[in-house]
Order: structure tokens, then sequence, then C-alpha cells
């Protein structure tokens, strides 16, 4: 059985459609953040696979995975270090409680 | 390798001088010297700027493969940036200086600098590898900001919304250039664009939609617009001026840039009626629900959003006209809400009070910064002869320009009917100040020299901008 082009975009989409559903449904600020990264390994995924199956022997899309992948451990990293300011002050990362802004 | 390119980016590496000179100052500088880091940062921020204009540039500059391209427009906006961060620099010496943000104050100027760099990169990108990676060098940074008030608890309610949405959109972004990149084979803006004017694809528009709805939570247009008000509530006040033109301004730009560079045939099948909703959902639902705002900064989080949708106005008419318009429009925005916050800045300073209410009897106590903000108030609402009224004409003349389409007429007639709802709520601030009288009003104070010196700036920019049509043409010439 060949494994074609779209055994990799199908999966990688809903990936990025559970990513997209734990955002919006999660109330856990960390489940959230995963949620996140679900999002950011789909697009990874998409880029290479376009690159190995489209596009082989250019550079763009594998150099971008890495680039993406960068880029989500850096967002990850400062998303952590906030939730964790949070904690400290208020003892809480739900957020259904993070809500003393709302008018 | 040819070296020669690096002078094509003149602004961003003397932008990166200036960032390394602040950081070893912040890190070497003895401790007794500390104290002048704000003003050290500001001047050398001010030479920058000055730089900026000094070698006008002629020709367009190509660096990195054609990833990189700086030209005039290019120039002009990255000074008109530079611009607002000088006075966003002046009007936060005091809040620097003061006994809780002192012992972290460095990092405060690196990082507004940083995001700068950012931004420039994004704006002169002309690949989508670079142009992410000047985009997430330019919010990344903006979220710790946020969050910099490590003490108040709603600094870090704000900065979790923040960094939470900034990651969602870029990730929805970056979902939308992957299939981009799947459809064309490249992330060359001119390289997308030949693919686009040769084939007409579904797969194409789904990619458009994914990018505006990235650049949509960037730039706070409704239905994208929930972290905007909360953000600029719980952020320091510096930061939030700083987000409010700055972050605002360079995104809009460079969304204009990959709408007309990248999706530029798509434009009457595609981004034209997606951009018309847009708009007209962002101008209307920000100007309804600035009304019933009560604390300032929430207030102008709305009037923000409202403005957002009339910068946009300046793309949808999608001609050469329009660049100048935004630019033009960018620039008095600047000078329009950096007064404002200067004004609740440095209220919020002395005496600790952010809310609408407080204002009443202002012009009892402090004629002048009641005065200032209502110039302010009247600029940003497009009263005659202010800046304010020139920028919102010229965007709806953009947008009208050489097109018969009904239904652009109908938007910009929308427009106009939102201008005036927004009279109501600008003028509200107006009458709190000078009509309303308080059992306590905001004590007779004297603000800082600094704060001064850029609400003065910011009065002469909205006035100067009024009055004096060099500018505009100037914008004209070069757009």
């Amino acid at each position: 059985m060949d494994i074609t082009l779209i055994w990799y975009l199908v999966p990688a989409l809903v990936m990025f459609c559970c990513g997209v559903y734990g955002f919006l449904t999660r109330r856990n600020m960390i489940a959230m953040l995963i949620s996140l990264e679900l999002m950011l390994n789909a697009v990874d995924i998409n880029f290479v696979v376009f690159n190995r199956y489209l596009f082989p022997g250019t550079n763009d899309g594998w150099m971008f995975t890495l680039f993406g992948i960068a880029i989500a451990a850096a967002e990850t990293a400062l998303a952590i270090a906030i939730i964790i300011n949070l904690f400290r002050v208020s003892k809480n990362i739900d957020v259904a409680d993070t809500t003393q802004m709302k008018h | 390798m040819d070296y020669s390119q690096f002078l094509a980016l003149k602004q961003e590496i003397g932008l990166l001088i200036v960032f390394l000179l602040v950081f070893l100052y912040d890190t070497f500088a003895p401790r007794k010297s500390q104290g002048a880091l704000p003003v050290i940062s500001t001047v050398l921020m001010l030479v920058l700027t000055l730089w900026g204009f000094c070698p006008e540039v002629k020709a367009d500059a190509v660096a990195f493969a054609g990833m990189y391209v700086s030209s005039p427009v290019m120039v002009a906006i990255k000074n008109i940036l530079n611009v607002g961060v000088v006075i966003v620099l002046i009007q936060s010496i005091k809040w620097a200086n003061s006994e809780f943000t002192s012992v972290r104050r460095g990092e405060f100027y690196e990082l507004i600098l940083l995001t700068l760099l950012g931004m420039y990169f994004m704006i002169s990108s002309r690949h989508f590898l670079m142009f992410i990676i000047g985009l997430e060098t330019a919010s990344l940074p903006l979220c710790a900001l946020v969050a910099f008030d490590k003490n108040r608890y709603e600094s870090h309610e704000a900065a979790i919304k923040y960094v939470l949405t900034a990651v969602f959109s870029s990730a929805v972004l970056l979902m939308g250039l992957s299939y981009v990149y799947g459809l064309t084979g490249s992330l060359y803006y001119a390289d997308i664009a030949l693919f686009c004017s040769t084939n007409m694809s579904v797969m194409m528009i789904v990619a458009l939609a994914f990018v505006m709805a990235g650049f949509g939570f960037k730039i706070s247009l409704v239905p994208f617009h929930l972290w905007t008000a909360d953000v600029y509530q719980g952020a320091p006040t510096s930061v939030t001026s700083y987000l409010s033109v700055i972050s605002k301004g360079s995104a809009a730009f460079a969304f204009l840039v990959v709408l007309t560079q990248v999706f530029g045939t798509l434009y009457s099948e595609a981004w034209e009626w997606m951009l018309y909703a847009l708009i007209i959902l962002t101008i209307t639902v920000g100007n309804l629900f600035a009304m019933r705002q009560v604390n300032m900064k929430r207030f102008l989080a709305f009037s923000s959003i409202s403005q957002a949708g009339y910068i946009m106005l300046a793309v949808i008419g999608d001609n050469a006209m329009g660049v100048s318009a935004l630019m033009f429009y960018v620039l008095v925005y600047v000078f329009s809400n950096l007064a404002a916050f200067g004004v609740i800045g440095a209220i919020e300073n002395a005496s600790g009070k952010l809310l609408m209410t407080d204002y009443n009897g202002l012009y009892k106590t402090n004629p002048r910064l009641a005065f200032t903000m209502m110039l302010a108030m009247f600029s940003l609402a497009g009263i005659p002869p202010f800046a304010g009224f020139f920028s919102k004409f010229f965007v709806f003349t953009s947008a009208l320009n050489g097109t018969n389409s009904v239904a652009l007429y109908v938007l910009v007639l929308i427009a106009l009917i939102n201008t005036i709802i927004s009279l109501y709520y600008y003028l509200l601030v107006v009458k709190a100040m000078f009509i309303n009288d308080s059992e306590q009003p905001i004590a007779t104070f004297r603000s800082a020299c600094s704060e001064r010196l850029g609400m003065w700036i910011c009065v002469a920019g909205i006035i100067g901008l009024g009055i004096i049509s060099y500018f505009y043409n100037y914008l004209l010439t070069i757009g």
C-alpha cells in the first residue's frame, strides 16, 4: 500500500482541529497550552510533508519547520513563565476563575 | 556572500546598536548611575529616529536574495513607528523611575526595542519565513511586557490572555501559510502572487481566510478582538500605549503589504468581501462597546478597535493612495492616542485614578491636562481642523478612489455614521472634564517634566498635522 500525501495531511488537519477544540473547551491553562502545541505541530507536519512529496529537493519547507519548532518552544516557555507568575499571585490557573477584568 | 547587502538594513542595524548599548549600560553601569537609563534610552532612540530621516532613500534596496526589501515607503513607516516609540519612552520616564518599577526598568527598554526590531522585519519582509520570525519577535516580548507589573494580579491576567490568543492566532496564520506553501511551493511573496494570477484555487481562498484571521487577532478586528480590552486594562499604561499605537500600526501596514503583494489578484474574488464584513463589524461593535465603558483604559481599547476598522478602510480600496492614507492615519493615530494615554498615565501616576467619573471637574483643577485630553478626543473623533479629521478624510477618499462600486460607497456611509456615533462617547469624556461637577475632583498636581514634554509633542503633532499639508503630500509622493 502506498502512503500518499493525503495520509499525512488528514492526520495533521485532525490534529489541528483537536487543538482548536481543546483550546476552546479546556479550562486549565496548561491543557490549553498543550492544545496550542498540537496546532503548531500540525503546521510543522504540513510543511515537511508538502516539501517531501510535492517539492523534493527544495529547502523552504523543512527550514520553515525548524523555525516553527523554535518559535513554538519560545512561545511555550513564555506562556509557562506567565502561568507560573499567575499561580504565585492567585494560586489558581483555571481560566474560568481568571476573570476579574470583565465588564 | 555579498556583505554589502547588509547596508540595506540601515534602520535595523541602527536599532540593534541602540538595543546593545542600552543592554550593556543596564548590565554594566555602576549602581549610582543606573538612574540615567531611561533618559539614555530615550535619547538613543531619538538619535535613531533622526538618523532614519537623515539620508533620504530614493530607491529600493534588496537583501538576502529578495527576502528583505527596503523602499522609501518602508523607511517612512519605520520612521513613523520610531516617532511613536520616542513619545512612548518620553512619557514612561517617570513611571520607569518610580520606586516599584526601577529595579526592572532595563527589561522594559530592552523588550520594547526588541519588539520594534521584530516589527521592522515584519514590515520589510518579502518572504513568509522572515515575516513569521518578525511577527513572533514582535509579539512574544510584548506578552512579557504586559506581565511587567509583577505584583499586580491584573497584569498577569492580561498577560495570560494575551499570550494564549497571540499563540493561537499565529498557529492559525501558520496553518494558512502551510497550505499556501503546499499550493505554490514557495514562500516568496512574488512567487505566490504569480501563482495566484495564473491559477484559481479554492484552497488558496481557504488559506487566505486563515491568514486574515491571524492578522485580525494582531490588529484586533472584530470578531477577533476579545483579548483587547482586558489586555489594555491590565497592562501597565506605558505598555498599553505602546501596544495600541506601535503594535497596531505595524501590523496594519504588514497586513496591507501581504494583502496587496501576495493576494492582490484575489481582490475581487475573495478578500474585498471578507475585509468588507470585518470593517463594518469592527467599526460598529467597537463603537457600541466603547459607549458603555467606565474605565478609561478599557474605553480607549474599544476606541482603538473601531479606529482599526478605519485603518482597514485604506486597505480595501486596493490602490496606491491607500498606502499613503494608511501611513498618514497611523501617524495621526500615534499622536492622538499617545496624547490621551499621556494624560491617563500622568493622572494614574499622580492619583491612581482610572475611572471616567474620576475625571469629573478635571478642568477646574488641572486645566492643561483637560485641554490636552480634549484635543486628543477631538482628533480621535475627527473634528476639523485637528489632524484626525484629515486622516479620516484621506482614508475615506482612498477607499473610494477610482471605484464605481456601490458597495464601497455604502461602506463609507456606514463608516461616516459610525464617526458620528463615536463623537458621542469621545465627547462624554470632554463633558466629564469640563461640565460635570465633582465632590472630590482630582487634586491639582504638576506632572513630571518628561510627561509634559511628551504631551507637548503630541499636541504639536495633532495641530501641526492638521494644518500643515507637507506631511501628507510627502507620503503621497512616495506612496
